[in-house]
């Protein structure tokens, strides 16, 4: 069946937890025993309806709180699709959740409170979906019902996004406006009685409609092999193949391919999935590749087509977002992690901090701390094979590890 | 255009099913094209990761559903070299007896090892105290019978077949879950996951555990299963059973394991379960699903969740997030 991930993104109290709860309860996907769960807990806290938001947040502090502190992802699907949503925090000090959840995500869903309209954070969330080229954004106007289901202010608040979408730098990105009410339940799932004025689709009418692209469906065939499969057994004795996903475009047998970094050529032989062999696979899938020739392969490299190849670095220049309390500053050694490849590096260069809410960037102290983005540059050990994040997601981004916590410090998306 | 090598994993298929294998090629025009399965393709993706970036890793393997569907893509992931890590079973020695049989007969046709540590090795060394009582489980002394395998063995993954969308906590759980010396979840420190990367870089003495179906429900593991018409054990279909009812929920009286008392009745019901944990914590459902059709049928309209049945889970509002930060997994 087909799957489409959505990233949610709204400030505290704008109701996001409401709306995903509604779309859960709308389309039967609560069961029984869950929505006795939240009728439970809603009755405890003295609430005299279901706080649907009990239903997303998964730890004690969050429950204690009311707040969602990570990403939490939440399931539930029609006849039509699987959906998976990665329901993030939308704190400003939560940029590196929203990255985290929108990177997985082929569809963004904004909240907006009817009554607060356009505010910072719808600022910030708009401008990560920028950055990390989430092509369709749901512009949801909630609380439609706190105002009177006013046609005039949902206007406004649409005029007021768009203001915002010219200073987009995704052109392609396509922005969608729905007033709701997630508490009444108002085009959500079911059309609004009380907004006759709007004629568009409900939120999940319109999810059903997107054709969810794969993050690794754009540009041109990557392969990066995780591991050489060389089973030894008899009946396989002189099977050597290439495991890996596949990353952009197609591949199919007799294409001319190169193997980076060698530099050796060869020809496709056979595309293996499990024990069936295909003519021809697209992006997204597991698969096993042998080549017509007996060429050194090991995990790290990338097979491509001769005549598509990517750029070959051992400098790269990024958009960085940090992830981590340790700051980044120029000197630091850093492991990139590039698909199958960890390469020690250092980081030369560290540009300006750019504001999230569009206004520029500011004066750069040669340092990123948790949760800002800025302009990077990063010598490397030994060279990696890209693409700029604008032509191929999965093959322009990479993850920075601290090479003492092991931890995942930071994100970068490749210019 | 079928391969000889086939015929072992075919055995594993249960051949009493004549649904149409929805995986064969999807011929358009002449070509022979491979149809993008997103949810496979990244379980056989983080496989490979494991593989690849762990010295020691193992499949814990507890002859459910769901880690028999992760015995089948690590199949897929390594074929045609076998599939190159052993399984260990966390033994509570209140398992399903059919449960055990399974688990045998799979691990000779796949020709893996197979290691088995006992919980109740754990209780006889004094290390844990078996609970007593109405509700008495084993389940939460898995957890240190599990710690000890780890210690043991040096294992530095261990793949689970949990997924996010059974239980809250495990909805905030990582695809690489880094776990201290203690085998402890950090909840509120974890590492961020960014596209499909993995980051598997660990210190000594810590060890990561893996969750390949991660995203998957529980019924696309339903319909994987109906699928690539894979064998599960009987107790997953409805059957006659002698039980006795607590609390709403229906248990086991077969096998004396489950306490009950004088006055609590036994009868005979069909039933079948859901989930399969230790017979002391899962509860049957009411139900005529004698096949993997009706049983795909009947998850699709459940009203009732899956874990609704464990009992484990319903200790408290948080008895999952508290089992996982003692190094449950």
């Amino acid at each position: 069946m087909e799957v489409l991930k959505i990233a949610t993104a709204g400030s505290v109290d704008d109701g996001k937890s409401t709306l995903i709860g509604r779309l859960l309860y709308d389309t039967k996907s609560l069961t029984d025993d869950k929505i006795e769960a939240i009728r439970n807990s809603s009755e405890k806290k003295g609430y005299d309806y279901l706080d649907f938001s009990m239903a997303t947040d998964g730890l004690v502090a969050e429950r204690e709180q009311g707040i969602t502190i990570d990403v939490a992802h939440i399931y539930f699907s029609t006849a039509r699709k699987s959906y998976i949503i990665a329901d993030t925090p939308g704190h400003v000090e939560y940029t590196r959740n929203m990255v985290t959840g929108a990177s997985t995500s082929q569809v963004a869903i904004i909240l907006i409170d009817a009554r607060k309209g356009v505010i910072e954070q719808t600022y910030r969330h708009f401008f990560i979906n920028n950055l990390l080229r989430i092509k369709d954004v749901i512009v949801a106007i909630n609380k439609m019902d706190l105002v009177g289901y006013d046609q005039s202010v949902f206007e406004d608040i649409k005029q007021n996004f768009e203001k915002l979408n010219a200073n987009s730098t995704y052109i392609e990105q396509n922005a969608t406006y729905i007033p709701v009410s997630a508490l009444k339940g108002d085009n959500v799932v079911k059309s609004s009685n009380e907004m006759p004025w709007y004629k568009g689709h409900t939120v999940l009418e319109h999810l059903e409609n997107l054709k969810g692209t794969d993050v690794q469906e754009d540009g041109n065939f990557r392969f990066p092999v995780q591991m050489v499969i060389r089973p030894k057994t008899d009946e396989f004795h002189d099977f050597r193949g290439f495991a890996g996903k596949i990353k952009g475009g197609d591949v199919k047998i007799g294409d001319a391919i190169t193997v980076l970094p060698s530099m050796t050529t060869s020809k496709v032989k056979s595309i293996y999935f499990y024990d069936t062999p295909y003519e021809l696979a697209k992006a997204g899938s597991s698969v096993t590749i042998t080549l017509e020739d007996e060429i050194n392969v090991t995990r790290g490299d990338m097979l491509v087509k001769t005549n598509e190849l990517p750029k070959v670095e051992k400098e790269i220049t990024a958009t960085v977002c940090w992830m981590d309390s340790k700051q980044l500053s120029a000197g630091s050694r850093y492991i990139v992690q590039h698909n199958t490849n960890q390469v020690v590096s250092k980081i030369a260069e560290v540009g300006n901090v750019v504001e999230t809410d569009f206004s520029g960037e500011s004066e750069s102290s040669g340092s990123l701390r948790l949760n800002e983005i800025g302009e990077v540059k990063i010598k490397l050990s030994k060279p990696v094979f890209t693409d700029a994040y604008n032509d191929n997601k999965s093959n322009g981004a990479f993850i920075l590890i601290d090479e003492q916590t092991n931890t995942t410090a930071g994100v970068g998306f490749i210019k | 255009m079928r391969r000889k090598g086939e015929r072992k994993a075919k055995n594993l298929r249960n051949l009493s099913t004549t649904i149409q294998d929805t995986k064969r090629p999807d011929v358009t025009g002449q070509k022979n094209v491979l149809r993008v399965n997103a949810l496979e393709s990244e379980a056989i993706y983080i496989f490979r990761e494991v593989v690849a970036q762990f010295e020691k890793p193992v499949l814990l393997f507890s002859g459910g559903k769901d880690s028999i569907t992760l015995v089948r893509l690590a199949q897929k992931a390594f074929w045609p070299a076998k599939i190159p890590f052993p399984l260990m079973h966390i033994d509570t020695g209140h398992n399903f007896p059919e449960t055990i049989a399974f688990r045998d007969k799979l691990v000779q046709e796949l020709g893996v090892k197979l290691i088995v540590r006992n919980v109740q090795d754990a209780i006889d060394d004094g290390k844990v105290m078996e609970e007593t009582g109405k509700y008495a489980s084993r389940n939460s002394l898995q957890t240190t019978t599990l710690l000890d395998a780890i210690e043991e063995f040096r294992f530095d993954a261990c793949i689970g077949g949990a997924r996010r969308d059974e239980e809250k906590a495990r909805a905030k759980e990582r695809i690489f879950s880094v776990r201290d010396d203690f085998g402890q979840w950090d909840e509120k420190n974890q590492r961020p996951e960014l596209f499909d990367m993995l980051n598997g870089n660990i210190e000594h003495g810590q060890n990561v555990r893996v969750f390949p179906i991660s995203n998957w429900t529980e019924l696309d593991v339903w319909s994987y299963i109906q699928e690539e018409q894979i064998e599960i054990p009987a107790i997953y279909f409805a059957h006659r059973r002698h039980t006795f009812l607590r609390d709403g929920l229906i248990w086991s009286a077969q096998d004396d394991v489950v306490f009950r008392s004088e006055d609590e009745k036994v009868e005979e019901r069909t039933v079948r379960f859901r989930t399969v944990g230790d017979m002391s914590c899962t509860a049957a459902v009411e139900s005529t699903a004698d096949t993997i059709q009706k049983v795909v049928a009947e998850i699709r309209d459940s009203k009732i969740s899956e874990r609704g049945a464990r009992i484990d889970d319903k200790r408290s509002e948080a008895a999952m997030e508290k089992r996982k930060q003692q190094g449950y997994f």
